[in-house]
C-alpha cells in the first residue's frame, strides 16, 4: 500500500468514524416519543430556576494549568522525531535533544517556585 | 487488511469496474473490517464491566436476559431506543448534538493503527504513536463541547474539572509513550511490537508502564481520578443534560476507551501478540493480544471498584508534582543508559529481531535503574506523608477545619 494509499485509509476512517454513533441516535430518533414541555425541557438544576447567566467565567487557575500543558504538549512533539531517530542519532543529536528536556524541565520547576501548580 | 483489501480492488478491476470506485470500494471493505472489532467487542464490553463490578461489591450482577445476562446489553440498548431524547432549550443544538460523536468516533480512530496481527492492521502509520496521541485529545474537546452546549451551570462546571484532569495527565501519558518510542526506534506500532521480540518493554522500564497506565486510568475518567462524574457534588459532570441514545453514545466511548487503552497498553509494552506459538498462525497471535488487553483491562475494573475518589487539587499536585518530573526523569535515564551501553556495543543497536541474550545485559542495567528511581520515589513520598501526618496529630482541629476550607474551595 502506497503511502498515499495510507492516508487515504485513514481519511476514510475519520469519516466513517461519527457515523458510527450517528446510526443508533439516528434510528432513536425515529422510534423515540416526542412530548416536549417548557418545564422538560427547561435547564436542570436540582428543581430551582437558574440564576445568571451559565456560561460563567472559570477559575484563572485551569488557565495557568491550560498554559503549562500548552508549552509541554508542544515541546513533547517536538521530542517524538527525537526518539524515533534515537538508534541512528550522532553525539551532538542526543546532547541537543537532553538539552531540550532540560529546558522543559527547567520550566516546569520554574512554575512549581512561582506556585503556579498550587490549587488556591 | 493488506492484503485482502489489494486483492479485492484488483479482482474488481479484473472485472470490469472502473479502477477508482474499486479502489473507494475495498477501502470501504477495509474500515468496515478494522472498525468492526471494537465495535462489537463494546457490546460485549458493558456486560463484562456490570458483572465485574458487581461481583467486586459482592452482588451478583445482570442475570436475567439471556444465558448468565448476556443478553442484557441488547435489551438495554432496545430501551435506550425508546426513550424520549430531550433538548434543553436553553442549549447550542448543533455543538450539543455533535459531542457524543466526536467523543465515540475519537475512541474508534484509535484503532485504525492498532495491529491486531502481525499481518492483520488498518495502517502501519509511520506516525502511529503520534496519530493515536492526536486522536485521543478528540475526547477532551468532545467533554468540553458537551458541557459548554448544555448551557447548565453544573455540565459546565464538571466539563472545566474534565478539561484540566485530562489535559494535565496527557503530559506524563505521551512522555511515557516516549519510551517504547525510543526504545524502539521508531513510532509504528508494528515496529514497537516486533521490536519486543527480545525482551518486552515492561521488563525494560516498568516505571514508563506505572505511569502509562495511572494516566490513561486518568485519561478514561476513571476512579481515582472519576471527577467526570462526581455524583456528589456535580449531579452527573458534563452529562447532565444528556439523555436517551445520545447520553449512551458518551458511555459506550468511555467504555470502550478503557479497553482501548489496554490493548494499547499490551502493544507497548507487553510485546503485543508476543508469545509461544505466536508465529503458527494469525489466530494465535490475536488470541495473545487478546488475553494481555483483556487481563490488563481487568485489573482497571479491578482499581475502578476498589478505590475512592480523589479531590482535584489532589490530583493535580499528584501529577505535575509527582508524575511529571518522574516521566521526565525516566525517560532522561533510559535514554542515557541505553545510549552508554550500545557505544560499549554491550546492548544492540536495532532492538528489532534482537534475541533475548542480546538484550541481557541492557534488560539488567534499565531494570536497576528503575528499581533506584523508584526507591528515590518512595523516600520521598513518605517523608512527605509523614510531615503531613504529624501537622495533623499537631493541631488536629484546625486541620480539619483547613481541609475543610479547602474543600469547600475546591471549585
Amino acid at each position: 500500500m502506497s503511502v498515499l494509499n495510507e492516508w487515504a485509509f485513514i481519511g476514510m476512517f475519520a469519516v466513517l468514524a461519527p457515523v458510527f454513533p450517528a446510526l443508533p441516535i439516528v434510528i432513536a430518533w425515529l422510534f423515540r416519543p416526542r412530548k416536549p414541555n417548557v418545564l422538560k425541557s427547561s435547564t436542570y438544576e436540582c428543581g430551582v430556576e437558574t440564576i445568571g447567566d451559565t456560561w460563567v467565567q472559570f477559575r484563572v487557575q485551569y488557565y495557568i494549568y491550560g498554559l503549562i500543558f500548552l508549552v509541554f504538549d508542544v515541546e513533547m512533539v517536538f521530542l517524538f522525531p527525537w526518539a524515533a531517530a534515537y538508534n541512528e542519532m550522532s553525539l551532538f543529536g542526543f546532547v541537543a535533544g537532553f538539552l531540550f528536556i532540560f529546558l522543559l524541565t527547567d520550566a516546569l520547576f520554574y512554575a512549581w517556585q512561582k506556585n503556579a501548580l498550587e490549587w488556591k | 487488511m493488506d492484503e485482502i483489501c489489494t486483492g479485492l480492488c484488483r479482482l474488481m478491476v479484473d472485472s470490469g469496474a472502473d479502477a477508482g470506485l474499486a479502489q473507494f470500494v475495498s477501502l470501504l471493505v477495509g474500515v468496515l473490517l478494522v472498525s468492526g472489532v471494537p465495535l462489537l467487542t463494546v457490546i460485549l464490553l458493558i456486560w463484562i464491566e456490570r458483572k465485574v463490578a458487581a461481583r467486586i461489591q459482592d452482588r451478583i450482577g445482570p442475570n436475567r436476559v439471556g444465558p448468565i445476562g448476556l443478553m442484557q446489553t441488547f435489551a438495554d440498548l432496545l430501551k435506550l431506543l425508546g426513550k424520549e431524547d430531550i433538548t434543553p432549550t436553553a442549549a447550542d443544538r448543533l455543538l450539543y448534538n455533535v459531542a457524543p460523536l466526536v467523543s465515540f468516533a475519537s475512541v474508534v480512530l484509535i484503532w485504525a493503527v492498532v495491529p491486531f496481527t502481525p499481518f492483520h492492521y488498518g495502517v502501519d502509520l509511520e506516525i502511529g504513536a503520534l496519530f493515536f496521541v492526536a486522536v485521543a485529545s478528540f475526547g477532551t474537546l468532545a467533554i468540553m463541547v458537551a458541557g459548554w452546549a448544555s448551557n447548565n451551570k453544573y455540565a459546565l462546571l464538571g466539563a472545566f474539572r474534565v478539561v484540566s484532569l485530562l489535559v494535565s495527565y496527557e503530559v506524563p501519558l505521551v512522555f511515557a509513550l516516549l519510551v517504547p518510542v525510543l526504545l524502539a526506534g521508531s513510532m509504528s506500532m508494528l515496529d514497537i511490537v516486533n521490536a519486543q521480540s527480545g525482551m518486552w518493554f515492561v521488563v525494560l522500564s516498568p516505571l514508563a508502564f506505572v505511569i502509562f497506565y495511572i494516566s490513561s486510568q486518568a485519561e478514561t475518567g476513571r476512579a481515582p481520578f472519576d471527577l467526570i462524574e462526581a455524583e456528589s457534588e456535580l449531579v452527573a459532570g458534563f452529562n447532565i443534560e444528556y439523555s436517551g441514545m445520545k447520553f449512551g453514545m458518551f458511555f459506550a466511548a468511555e467504555f470502550l476507551h478503557v479497553f482501548t487503552n489496554g490493548i494499547l497498553m499490551a502493544l507497548l509494552f507487553f510485546g503485543g501478540w508476543m508469545g509461544p506459538l505466536y508465529y503458527e498462525s494469525p489466530l494465535i497471535a490475536f488470541a495473545w493480544l487478546g488475553a494481555k488487553g483483556g487481563l490488563i483491562y481487568l485489573t482497571t475494573l479491578w482499581l475502578r471498584n476498589t478505590v475512592p475518589r480523589l479531590r482535584i487539587d489532589q490530583i493535580m499536585a499528584f501529577n505535575w508534582k509527582c508524575l511529571v518530573p518522574l516521566s521526565i526523569a525516566n525517560i532522561v535515564l533510559v535514554s542515557l543508559a541505553l545510549k552508554v551501553l550500545q557505544e560499549l556495543g554491550m546492548a544492540p543497536r536495532q532492538l528489532i529481531g534482537a534475541s533475548f541474550v542480546d538484550m541481557l545485559p541492557a534488560t539488567i542495567l534499565l531494570l536497576l535503574i528503575n528499581g533506584a528511581l523508584t526507591l528515590y520515589l518512595l523516600g520521598i513520598l513518605r517523608r512527605r506523608g509523614k510531615v503531613a501526618r504529624r501537622e495533623a496529630q499537631a493541631a488536629p482541629v484546625q486541620f480539619a477545619r483547613a481541609t475543610a476550607a479547602t474543600a469547600a474551595t475546591a471549585d
